[in-house]
């Protein structure tokens, strides 16, 4: 491994439960850990439900978590922090939501929006200094200095995809939380905005964590790739070593339902379909969550929780079938 | 392989404060027994509202139709009344909606919208339906049919719901399936499901599928023959194997060139610059001309006509006529040896 690689955040066993009744917990995130280095796109997907998106906000403490770390620069986000401490931390970690109709507020104007940062962090000291920096920004995500006075309804959803990028780069963040930024968008448009992000990457050196249910994309824009199924982590590698040589059956799964756009691979591929869906995370499954749809579950799935394993430098798995206690059987039929 | 629709010139606008909106705008294409023919494009390209159309499930007003027929069994369904129609949808020509959590009524169980039809269309007795409704589910591949035909839509999970929306489309033998967007809300596990179960029934049942959606890799996967919208008009059309393999239209080019190779990724993408006309004031000449980068002067001015570039495929470009400049596919859209993984 490269021992020069700076950790700018470190997760350890990341839990978020949520009280659904007295009885039932919802078991959104249940124990993931990973991290990420400085100046790289972490990549993060799984299915509908998985907790993707409660880890992404969780670790940006806007969901408090229910045990583990998050460290930020060696600091933990979800230690007891005064006012003034949090500001500081918010102000170097950013989001970008899905929805951008949803995520803009439709009574202010777009140069408002923008300037929110700024004005709460006290980033700016004149009128005019706000105007010219948010012109700067406009700028910076294509778009053109008229266009601050206008309301977000004015705008397509790509525009406003860049709007929200705008204000989550007012503040000078080091690190970028980029829920889904381009679900909601036509394939011509996620281009141009997936283009963008990576051109700010690359000037400013921003970090970012990339979730996303479309995994062509995800390997397009990740460095490393993280693969969440039912609130764990089943596999982490590097995008290449992910889409080359999967190991958990749950990647492999996902990698084989993406329909490719070339029709003779289509024609001549041999899909692994899963059978059923996705079980509550509230009554999740024991040991490995994903032995009720995987082809090869054994006795001990059921039983016990597998861990993440280094199968391979840099590339982690939580899957028996790698664990040499347990996966002889497996082993004897290949 | 015999015509069982046929649409010609349609043209469909809205009536809005904004103006009369001409979401589709002189649309031409023919639908073949046991074939799925997909209509791609992107959002406002005029796709949904051809495929509702069809169907007349365009609220008039403030739609209306403007110019054009549609053929199916000799007849035009534009001139159908209300009351006609109704002997047509959900038994002749029936529909599968994008989100199933909407589209399905909350309020009745599965099995007595899957019966609902049966018994008008087909006469059946509530319990013949009841029976009929178990064989459906179990045909689309719901676990333990006999029980969960008495069930609601929300003890259903979204794939099982897409599922039984298919049933319930399918109880009466239709001619034609229009599928809008079936798996766009779905995970892609579930995706890859659903395609499959609809790739089956189609062998099975020999219905023909509209099929409409903006992934081109579902596209790749399902159809037989393309049609790619743009603006409210079919600017290419063809075989599926010539629209990925031998595109003609800078738009199909853009389109194809904006997707993610999996195979590599250093390359940038090439995204389309700008944004789809709007189509309260539709340009005058082609509707791609403002992103284009082959635009020539002429493309601002006249809608060029369709070029045969064979027995199957044409495109709508100025490209293609004889005096433009000869202009190659670029390299960003060339789709083949897709390495596959896992």
């Amino acid at each position: 491994m490269d021992n020069t690689r700076e950790k700018l955040l470190e997760i350890k066993n990341l839990q978020k439960h949520f009280n659904i009744d007295r009885n039932n917990v919802l078991r959104a995130v249940d124990g993931i850990s990973f991290d990420i280095y400085k100046g790289e796109t972490f990549g993060l997907v799984g299915e509908s439900g998985c907790g993707k998106s409660t880890a992404g906000r969780t670790i940006l403490r806007l969901y408090e978590a229910t045990a583990g770390e998050v460290n930020f620069h060696g600091e933990n986000v979800h230690a007891k922090k005064s006012k003034k401490e949090l500001k500081k931390f918010n102000r170097s970690m950013q989001m970008i939501f899905q929805d951008p109709y949803a995520s803009l507020n439709p009574r202010m104007t777009v140069k408002d929006i923008i300037a929110e940062g700024l004005d709460i962090h006290g980033l700016v000291k004149s009128k005019a200094e706000r105007t010219k920096r948010v012109n700067e920004l406009l700028e910076t995500v294509g778009l053109n200095s008229d266009h601050g006075n206008r309301y977000p309804h004015e705008f397509s959803g790509g525009q406003r995809q860049r709007i929200g990028i705008a204000r989550a780069l007012a503040v000078n963040p080091d690190f970028i939380v980029a829920d889904e930024p381009i679900s909601a968008l036509d394939v011509s448009i996620q281009a141009q905005v997936v283009n963008l992000l990576i051109r700010l990457q690359k000037e400013r050196g921003l970090t970012y964590l990339f979730i996303a249910h479309d995994l062509s994309m995800v390997k397009h824009i990740s460095d490393r790739v993280g693969v969440m199924y039912l609130g764990s982590m089943a596999e982490i590698a590097s995008s290449e070593m992910l889409y080359e040589e999967p190991l958990h059956p749950y990647t492999q799964a996902l990698l084989s339902a993406i329909p490719l756009p070339d029709p003779e691979v289509e024609r001549s591929r041999e899909r692994i379909i899963l059978e059923g869906d996705v079980p509550s995370p509230i009554n999740p499954p024991s040991g490995c969550r994903f032995r009720t749809r995987c082809p090869f579950a054994m006795e001990v799935c059921g039983k016990v929780t597998p861990e993440s394993i280094e199968h391979k430098p840099e590339h982690w798995v939580a899957c028996h079938l790698y664990d040499d206690r347990y996966n002889e059987e497996y082993k004897a039929k290949q | 392989m015999s015509k069982i629709l046929e649409v010609n010139d349609l043209s469909v606008s809205f009536d809005t404060y904004g103006g009369d909106v001409k979401a589709v705008r002189g649309v031409t294409f023919e639908l073949n027994e046991k074939e799925t023919l997909a209509i791609v494009g992107e959002s406002g390209s005029g796709k949904s509202v051809t495929a509702q159309s069809l169907m007349r499930l365009i609220p008039m007003p403030p739609g209306k139709f403007v110019n054009g027929s549609i053929i199916f069994k000799g007849q035009d369904l534009t001139e159908k009344s209300e009351k006609q129609m109704e002997a047509i949808r959900g038994k002749e020509i029936s529909m599968i909606f994008q989100d199933p959590m909407t589209s399905l009524n909350p309020t009745m169980t599965i099995g007595k919208q899957i019966s609902e039809s049966l018994i008008k269309h087909q006469n059946m007795s509530k319990k013949d339906a009841h029976e009929r409704g178990i064989e459906l589910l179990k045909l689309v591949g719901i676990p333990t049919p006999e029980k969960r035909i008495n069930q609601y839509p929300h003890e259903y999970s979204g794939g099982m719901r897409q599922r039984a929306m298919i049933a319930i489309a399918l109880a009466c033998n239709p001619k034609i399936l229009i599928a809008d967007e079936p798996t766009t809300a779905l995970d892609v596990t579930i995706q890859a499901q659903i395609m499959d179960l609809m790739k089956e029934l189609q062998e099975k049942t020999g219905t023909a599928i509209l099929l409409i959606t903006h992934d081109l890799g579902v596209v790749a996967n399902a159809a037989h023959r393309v049609a790619v919208m743009y603006g409210g008009k079919i600017v290419e059309t063809g075989d599926v194997d010539e629209i990925f393999y031998n595109p003609q239209h800078p738009y199909t080019w853009g389109l194809l060139g904006s997707m993610p190779k999996l195979d590599n990724r250093d390359e940038e993408l090439q995204a389309i610059p700008g944004s789809p006309p709007d189509l309260a004031d539709p340009p005058k000449g082609c509707p791609f001309v403002t992103r284009c980068p082959f635009a020539m002067k002429v493309c601002e001015n006249r809608m060029p006509e369709y070029t045969d570039v064979s027995n199957t495929q044409k495109a709508a470009c100025w490209l293609l006529d004889e005096r433009a400049p000869k202009v190659e596919i670029p390299e960003s859209a060339r789709v083949g040896g897709t390495k596959v993984h896992g």
